[in-house]
């Protein structure tokens, strides 16, 4: 394995640049699925504690569904059923098939499974915010939005942070699973550097390595944010349970 | 939809699902059995031993399931076979399928995201508690079967399993290196009858259906277990 260091030398016929790259991608889809999750997760959060019995079956529907089912499972059904969605959609409006972005396609199915447990997540800290606040914010006239936004979004932050930070990092290893379905990330780009040049073990290796860098950064850099948004009460332990995945 | 394929593939499927559930209960079995010592060295242990198992946990932990399980089949199986004399060993069989990488390679994983989970809960048991029983006269090793480890079990129960759905949910992954479990079933249901959604929605809809009983199962149990008393 030693001798063939010369496999990771960024320019080719070494692989280092293209595995660089693939981290990049690799960031790049996690922030995109991590920011369509949050997104999801905001309104479904919303939706879960203030909607009616109709909206709140579906999404309890969603949250419980998506979370009981393996992500590589996940991500082959929404890809290809988006995929065809998108593309009957095109037909109806009469213009021609389209072949979607590899990397716009992993963002939104991870995005749609983030956003299960970012629902989760981030109603769990909705309602660790204590009533009185939100019975205040209506009692000085303020509407639904303006205390979601004002009163609601600041003060559950601290809750939240926990099981958002553990999202992140799940999200950031479940790109992975989009080398199923082929893409330009970094697991997609280390199988093909490993099997076109049969170093299997230093590539997997070296794959290994920058997603812990990733991981590692991203520890360092969330305890920092942590810090900043101390909890004021000690009952932030909640979201403990609501994330998941490998 | 077209489900004629259905009673044609009825039985791979049902091997399918036994090849899940077998890895299932090892990989946990295993992975729980390394994840009681990871846990207690970090709180009881020598520092050198400690910082093994952080570093084993932040590894695992910190990298996809993915990379590691094709690192340990395709990185580790393709040295295996340059060792010399491997070939003729005893152990060769098990070294060519790509059963025995999969159960290593989830054992691993339960072991380093358990080994997380049993390091809080052994750190959460009451001082007091492990100091009575010493002064019952317990030796070290009866402490931890008949105090330590029971407290710290009752304690972490629920997310116990929680792992344990993640586990299941991990089996998957076994696919890709040619494993046949459910899932692979399923991928080669699609690729026999280029029917794309039917066999992923059957497979789905029994993952639910697993991840439904073992929550179930669960919760039986974890209503059994005297309630921890609050601190």
């Amino acid at each position: 394995m030693w001798d063939s260091l010369h496999l990771l030398a960024f320019s080719p016929p070494g692989w280092g640049g293209v595995l660089l790259k693939g981290l990049f991608v690799t960031v790049f889809v996690a922030l995109g699925a991590y920011g369509v999750g949050l997104l999801i997760g905001f309104a479904g959060a919303v939706g879960k504690i203030h909607g009616g019995p109709v909206l709140r079956t579906i999404l309890e529907i969603y949250t419980t569904l998506i979370r009981a089912v393996p992500e590589l499972v996940l991500i082959l059904l929404l890809f290809y059923s988006g995929q065809s969605l998108i593309n009957s959609i095109m037909d109806g409006l009469g213009s021609g098939r389209v072949d979607i972005n590899p990397i716009a396609a992993g963002i939104g199915v991870l995005g749609f499974v983030q956003g299960a447990y970012t629902t989760e997540v981030i109603r769990a800290a909705m309602l660790a915010v204590p009533k009185g606040q939100v019975e205040a914010a209506f009692a000085y006239g303020m509407s639904r939005g303006k205390m979601l936004w004002r009163i609601m979004v600041p003060s559950m932050i601290p809750f939240a942070i926990p099981g958002l930070a553990n999202l992140w990092l799940i999200v950031t290893k479940d790109t992975a699973l989009l080398a199923v379905v082929g893409s330009s990330e970094l697991a997609t780009v280390t199988r093909q550097a490993a099997g076109s040049t049969r170093n299997y073990l230093l590539f997997f290796i070296a794959a290994a390595v920058l997603y812990l860098m990733l991981s590692l950064v991203s520890t360092y850099l969330i305890r920092k944010l942590e810090r900043r948004y101390r909890p004021v009460s000690r009952t932030s332990k909640l979201n403990a349970q609501t994330a998941g995945g490998r | 939809m077209v489900w004629d394929w259905l009673p044609v593939y009825f039985e791979q499927l049902l091997g399918g699902l036994w090849v899940t559930l077998q890895l299932v209960v090892i990989c946990a079995g295993f992975g729980m059995a390394a994840a009681i010592p990871i846990g207690l060295v970090q709180v009881t242990g020598p520092k050198w031993l400690a910082n093994i198992a952080l570093g084993f946990c932040t590894v695992i932990r910190g990298t996809p399931l993915l990379i590691q399980l094709w690192l340990i089949y395709y990185g580790l199986g393709s040295v295996f076979p340059s060792i010399p004399g491997i070939r003729e060993s005893v152990f060769w069989p098990y070294l060519r399928a790509a059963y025995p990488y999969a159960v290593f390679a989830f054992s691993l994983s339960v072991a380093g995201y358990v080994g997380e989970v049993m390091r809080g809960a052994f750190a959460g048991v009451p001082k007091g508690e492990l100091e009575a029983a010493h002064a019952m006269g317990m030796g070290p090793f009866t402490v931890l079967r008949r105090v330590w480890l029971p407290r710290a079990l009752q304690n972490v129960f629920p997310t116990l399993a929680g792992e344990l759905v993640l586990t299941l949910k991990a089996t998957p992954l076994a696919a890709t290196i040619t494993i046949q479990e459910l899932f692979g079933v399923g991928t080669q249901i699609r690729q026999d009858t280029y029917r794309v959604y039917e066999p992923l929605l059957l497979i789905a809809g029994i993952y639910i259906v697993l991840t439904g009983i073992i929550v179930l199962v669960m919760r039986y149990f974890e209503n059994r277990i005297p309630r921890p008393a609050s601190v």
